[in-house]
């Protein structure tokens, strides 16, 4: 089933950047979301490399205290809000949800690009907080501290707000989009996995973002006219921020995680060629983390004074959360099993995925169990824990999804050579930035300190090595990706010989999509079915 | 690096009696984890490599598209690792929320940036808490700020500390000796320099200590820098000779010419540095802010000659 590349596509017609600011065309407005969370993913980078150079040595090394906690916070803030969040459902979701389900586009093509101007406003807002000296409250803004701090607080919660809102506009757009724009044959069981895993985020970003989105309205309230909610001496209760915060946050954790999970139930069968292995089980872990992941936002409050029955209720619920965590990563391993692997770039972010997200998932079997948690609460091990989760989980996975459908995306090749050494940079690297960190939290380092006690210097000191590792690894990948764009090998229609639905259009596809009305199948038609015991 | 890696089994000292619980309970989330984890990574490069793909692969691919009982069953097993894991931390924590009858109590007050503590008799230290062997001690914390974190990582014990309510936190230490207290909420500029110490005395040098007689004397100088590091000095001023924007450095401070923000000059002898502990307002130092604390009434005319003798002490 192979399909001619026509000369004119979504990228070519119509012309001009006009035409691309104000389209309404989903690639189009996918493709934009890419490069500007990827530009923001350099930014926060910019801070985090800056942040381990500090790190090298005890005491001052490049920067003062308060330049070090305005570093940390931008990093975080601008990771999460500006970066991973929107990153693959924007960017990935945008583009292929609609191919992946044969629709022409989403639902509501305006409201698409409307969510698009809506994140760059929250985006504005969030930089000039930092041109404006910055914000030092770390990115979850905890009170009293971020309403006494004297730094630009009111212009990144803003920034959150807005950006907060872009994302439930995505979001409702996507469900709408799933449940109304199916070609005819697609029935639920036969949407692809990264269509239901970003259906299942779309569900939390609609239900938990209005949730954050009150919490700032509040704390802005709270700095600008004095309002107490939060703040104690004026009669506030600075648990309750907690509460509210993480009543989003802990969800948004699996806005950034179940994305990139959803990507990697793609590559894993289109690089085995062999059907998903636990296509329902895969499908409904993922509906079940996103209603799960309402009831466990106090597993990061622990030690915060939340009452004792408080805390016990949120671990008993996060032990369920990790029961389909770890259904999905053995149906992956098992769809490899007497499969035709073949180990490209793709293949291999996928497999450094379920690596460094197996360690991200088992140490966070330190922080339910509530007698461990209390000693590691904000240690370092914390930090890599969820750095193995959002970096070694969702950014691999969106390394391999920008790998896997870069010749979808642009017709171009990029260089398979090159983006084999790029990953195994990124997986040395990785693994020396922040396995050090677990060692060093075990030891009690505490998270968001500018200055350490020597002991700690040599894991310091590996895991800043390793960032470089990282950086060159982001580098080498952004280079040879670009320089593909201008002097790539043409790709053919489909490169690795999958068999969704966007495989079997143009590589760019033409604006329509679908020249053809497109013949749905099962979702993984590899190998030949047994029909007794296929699910469809 | 070698100390490191044997730190790795048995990293910390085990200084309460929590320490050895939290450990073992550590050691078994380790364990479960490490054998839930190399299978898993060992079928996935097993696989990967046995059925690589060549060029001109004619294999069938077989088509696998699931298993229920295989399901059930991996569901039911990590299931049943991660409830262990869930009871045994409850009862860790049931240990820790409920603290025996006839504890010690101690105030404790974080604030931006240090740590003072109260105890029965009126007496009140700065960073250094004095904890008796053997004797379950309660701590009734509360901070006049923003958070803190009370943490004690050879106790293994750690409680938020909130303005506006007091938390608690209770521990038997059994480890005679130093032990590094952390911040462990983030704070604000000193945050990583909000430290510590927890000072494991037998009971009766505990008792002794608390009647007053201090169970080891300093000399003048070491009394200074001790103030000097407890009184959190350090966290505006270096004594190194690096200047901060927090405050101007130390080092070499005395007899040198000082330019101060109404345009005067002064030498800074004993009186200009007494003047500028005890009352900072009176000149401040040209290029920075007035955000020195007063000490007047907080340090006794010993201490300040203490403090005084050891900035002398640091020439250029
Ligand atoms: C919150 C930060 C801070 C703390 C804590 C602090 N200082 Fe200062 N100190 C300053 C600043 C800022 C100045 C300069 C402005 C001024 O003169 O008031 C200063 C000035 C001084 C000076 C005059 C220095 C000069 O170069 O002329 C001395 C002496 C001094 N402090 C001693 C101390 C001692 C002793 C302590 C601890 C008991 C202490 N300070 C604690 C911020 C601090
Ligand atoms: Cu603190």
């Amino acid at each position: 089933m192979s399909v001619a590349n026509s000369d004119v596509n979504y990228i070519n017609s119509p012309k001009g950047l006009w035409s691309w600011l104000v389209t309404i065309d989903h690639k189009r407005i996918g493709i934009m979301y890419l490069f500007t969370t990827l530009a923001f993913f350099a930014l926060g980078g910019i801070f985090a490399l800056l942040l381990r150079i500090e790190h090298l040595t005890p005491g001052r090394t490049i920067m003062d205290a308060n330049q070090y906690n305005i570093a940390f916070t931008l990093h975080g803030a601008i990771m999460v809000f500006m970066f991973i969040v929107p990153n693959v459902p924007a960017a990935f979701g945008n583009f292929f949800l609609p191919i992946m389900i044969g629709a022409k586009d989403v639902a509501f093509p305006k409201i698409n690009l409307l969510s698009y101007y809506v994140f760059w406003l929250g985006a504005i807002l969030a930089v000039c907080a930092i041109i404006f000296g910055g914000v030092d409250t770390g990115w979850t803004f905890y009170t009293p501290y971020s309403i006494r701090t004297n730094t630009a607080v009111i212009f990144m919660a803003s920034g959150a707000f807005i950006m907060g809102m872009s994302s439930i506009l995505t979001g409702l757009n996507f469900i709408v989009t799933v449940h109304k724009l199916r070609a005819p044959g697609m029935t639920f069981f036969h949407l692809p996995l990264f269509i239901w895993g970003i259906y299942a985020t779309a569900i939390i970003q609609v239900l938990a973002t209005p949730v954050i989105g009150m919490t700032v309205a509040l704390l802005i309230m709270e700095r600008v006219f004095g309002i107490g909610f939060f703040d104690p001496a004026l009669g506030g209760d600075p648990i309750l921020f907690q509460h509210f915060f993480w009543f989003y946050s802990h969800p948004a954790v699996y806005i950034m995680i179940v994305p990139g999970m959803a990507i990697i139930s793609e590559i894993i069968p289109a690089f085995s060629k062999k059907t998903i292995f636990g296509y329902k089980p895969i499908a409904y872990s993922s509906l079940a983390i996103a209603f799960a992941s309402f009831i466990v936002w106090g597993h990061h409050m622990f030690t915060s004074g939340q009452s004792y029955l408080a805390s016990l209720l949120f671990s008993v619920a996060t032990i369920i959360i990790g029961v389909p965590t770890a259904i999905k990563i053995v149906n992956w391993v098992a769809t490899m099993y007497k499969g035709k692997v073949s180990w490209e770039t793709p293949m291999l972010y996928a497999m450094a995925f379920i690596f460094m997200f197996s360690i991200g998932g088992l140490t966070g079997l330190f922080h339910i169990s509530l007698a461990v948690s209390v000693h590691l609460h904000d240690t370092y091990f914390v930090v890599a824990h969820f750095h193995y989760v959002m970096m070694g989980g969702t950014v691999m996975a969106m390394l391999g999804g920008l790998h896997y459908w870069w010749p979808k995306m642009f017709g171009v090749m990029y260089n398979e050579c090159l983006g084999k050494i790029g990953a195994a940079l990124m997986f040395i690297g990785f693994n020396m930035t922040f396995g050090s960190q677990f060692i060093m939290g075990n030891l009690g380092m505490p998270r968001r300190y500018y200055d350490y006690a020597e002991r700690f210097q040599p894991l310091h000191q590996v895991s800043t090595v390793g960032s470089w590792f990282i950086a060159a690894s982001f580098l080498l990948t952004m280079s040879y990706l670009i320089y593909s764009l201008f002097k790539g090998k043409k790709a053919p229609a489909n490169p690795w010989d999958a068999k969704s639905l966007e495989w079997t259009i143009a590589s760019p596809p033409p604006t329509e999509n679908f020249l053809t009305d497109p013949v749905v199948t099962e979702p993984y038609p590899y190998g030949t079915p047994n029909k007794a015991r296929s699910h469809a | 690096m070698l100390e490191f890696l044997q730190r790795l089994k048995f990293p910390l000292p085990q200084a309460s009696t929590f320490a050895p619980k939290v450990d073992l309970l550590y050691d078994f989330i380790f364990y479960s984890s490490v054998f839930l984890f190399i299978p898993t990574i060992v079928a996935m490069i097993y696989f990967g490599w046995k059925y690589r793909t060549k060029p001109n692969d004619n294999r069938e691919v077989p088509y696998i598209d699931g298993h229920h009982t295989f399901e059930w069953f991996i569901s039911a097993f990590v299931g049943v690792i991660f409830f262990i894991i869930f009871v045994w931390g409850l009862i860790g924590f049931n240990e820790l929320h409920n603290p025996p009858a006839g504890t010690y109590e101690i105030g404790v007050v974080g604030k931006q940036w240090m740590w003072e503590f109260n105890y029965s008799n009126g007496k009140t230290t700065r960073n250094e808490l004095y904890l008796p062997k053997g004797i379950p001690v309660k701590l009734v914390m509360s901070s006049p700020d923003v958070l803190h974190s009370f943490y004690v990582v050879n106790f293994r014990v750690k409680q938020d500390v909130v303005p506006g309510m007091y938390t608690t936190l209770w521990f038997q230490a059994d480890q005679l000796g130093e032990h590094d207290i952390f911040c462990a909420e983030y704070c604000g500029t000193a945050h990583s320099n909000m430290l510590a110490k927890a000072i494991v005395l037998e009971p009766e040098q505990f008792k002794a200590w608390l009647q007053g007689s201090d169970p080891n004397q300093l000399t003048q100088l070491e009394i200074g820098k001790k103030i000097f590091n407890t009184r959190n000095c350090v966290a505006c001023h270096s004594v190194t000779g690096v200047q901060t924007q927090a405050g101007p450095t130390v080092k070499g401070l005395f007899n040198r010419k000082v330019n101060l923000s109404d345009g005067t000059q002064v030498v800074a002898n004993e009186d200009y540095i007494r003047t500028s502990i005890i009352n900072p307002a009176t000149h401040v130092v040209k290029g920075f802010r007035p955000i020195m604390p007063a000490f007047q009434g907080l340090l006794s005319e010993n201490d300040i000659s203490a403090v005084i003798a050891y900035i002398k002490s640091l020439k250029e």
